[in-house]
């Protein structure tokens, strides 16, 4: 977004004197942000069936469909181990599929370099299905069977609020690179 | 968006061995996710001290968010009452209709509403009340129900307290933190509340299906003598759940047993009482031991 040609004025906003975007928001954004997805939403509602579609694995998943390789493939194993924390899945699982999910995209995206809106929406839609089906078996696994219909709400709500989280992490990014004012 | 070019290594050895030290961490990852799913599949309360430090941590912004909560949820009903005051003419037809049917429902919670109050006289007299607290924070997108209290170890809470609000039973004390608590709620899949019919005192279970309503079981089988409308409380079998105390009713006869709908959302709650674990060998009601 910095880079290239400034000449010609359609090329986006025109660097600042004595502003560069800083390299630790650069860094701390996408963590940040996954991190808070999992927690801030457990406060808002005492919730007796699962209502909220799991916004911390949405954030996730969007990072790293909107700037692949910016969260490192093992970056499941510790923004999952905080989810677990706050999710009152059995401790792991978020472990597991987060990093299954990063697996998966990063193959896909080796297989099909160039995508349009259609791949993306479909793996995306996939991805989390599956995730919430897994999520529902892993904890069937510890605690007792819940029915089945139990997640079907979720799953429907999670598939359409993705674009919005979608949205909301590519406004997460251009403040990620937004130029601050460089102290000297 | 394209992946970045550094993905094909190329003939760099350093790029090369960063590739591949990346894809084992995802790899490894996987396994040790593997690894605590086990752990925590043999042994459910493992971890659980690393989650009660992550509650404490969160307790203060929880707290906060709880209070915003019920103002926000007042306001939200004002503004959307001043709003909507042109449809309430037809919303007050359809309501009419509704009435009746829920003019059945009014009168068991009557009844039970009075039941409820000599209950909470009765508590407030034998002190029975640990603390009072407000939930803080729940697992909305988990299929297990959990919920978080604003207290813990520093206002004596101890695991297995039951937990009730003003309407009826929410839960009971899992595990204990410093400055916050975990409660699994009836409506969690591994609740199994002992419970009985108000009116005859017909006993079952009830446990809950992670999706806000509880499927009770009788203990006799036969005729199932339950219908639609009934009032269930805790029967106290077993120890732990206070008997008397009011959870649910039912909505949906089954063969074997019926579907109930908890009668004190969590929700709905400001404020929620944890009590001392009642003791089954108490004879009377009157004298229970004060052993948690």
């Amino acid at each position: 977004m910095l880079e290239g040609p400034t000449t010609r004025r359609d090329d986006g906003p025109r660097p600042k004197i004595n502003r560069a975007p800083s390299p630790i928001l650069a860094q701390v954004v996408p963590w940040l942000s996954v991190v808070l997805a999992t927690i801030v939403p457990t406060w808002f509602v005492i919730a007796s069936a699962p209502m909220f579609p799991p916004f911390g694995f949405l954030t996730f998943l969007a990072w790293r469909q909107l700037r692949p390789g910016l969260l490192p493939l093992w970056a499941g194993l510790p923004l999952g181990l905080v989810d677990d924390l706050f999710s009152g899945q059995p401790f792991g699982s978020a472990v597991l599929l987060w990093s299954l999910a990063a697996i998966a995209i990063d193959n896909l995206e080796e297989r099909f370099p160039w995508r349009n809106f259609a791949t993306e929406w479909l793996v995306a839609t996939s991805l989390i299905t599956l995730y919430i089906l897994g999520s529902y078996l892993l904890s069937n696994l510890v605690a007792a069977n819940a029915p089945i219909h139990v997640v079907v709400p979720q799953l429907v709500i999670s598939i359409f609020a993705y674009p919005l989280i979608g949205r909301l992490v590519a406004a997460l990014d251009r403040l990620r690179l937004t130029a601050v004012r460089i102290s000297r | 968006m394209a992946p970045p070019a550094s993905k094909r290594s190329g003939y760099s050895r350093r790029a090369q061995f960063s590739s591949f030290l990346s894809h084992t961490a995802g790899v490894v990852g996987v396994v040790i996710g593997l690894v605590l799913i086990v752990i925590s599949a043999v042994n459910p309360s493992s971890f659980q001290s690393l989650r009660a430090i992550a509650a404490d941590a969160t307790d203060p912004a929880a707290e906060a968010t709880a209070k915003g909560r019920s103002f926000g949820d007042n306001v939200l009903n004002s503004v959307t009452g001043f709003f909507k005051m042109g449809s309430r003419h037809a919303k007050l037809e359809k309501e009419l209709a509704i009435a009746k049917s829920r003019l059945v429902e009014a009168e068991a919670i009557e009844a039970e509403n009075a039941r409820l109050k000599d209950m909470l006289k009765l508590t407030r007299t034998r002190k029975d009340v640990v603390a009072v607290a407000t939930l803080t924070a729940s697992t909305p997108s988990s299929t297990r129900r959990f919920a978080t209290l604003g207290v813990g170890r520093n206002k004596g809470l101890e695991k297995g307290m039951p937990v009730r609000s003003a309407r009826g039973l929410i839960g009971r004390v899992l595990e204990v933190g410093q400055t916050s608590a975990r409660v699994l709620l009836i409506t969690d899949t591994e609740s199994l509340v002992p419970i009985r019919r108000t009116k005859d005192g017909v006993a079952g279970f009830a446990q809950g299906q992670g999706d806000g309503t509880l499927r009770v079981r009788l203990v006799n089988l036969g005729i199932n003598p339950l219908k639609k409308g009934d009032v269930i409380v805790s029967s106290g079998a077993g120890g732990l759940y206070r008997p008397g105390t009011p959870m649910a009713v039912l909505t949906e006869i089954l063969r074997d047993g019926a579907i109930a709908r908890v009668i004190s959302n969590p929700t709905d709650a400001d404020y929620v009482l944890v009590e001392r674990a009642w003791a089954p060998e108490a004879p009377p009601v009157e004298a229970p031991a004060e052993k948690p």
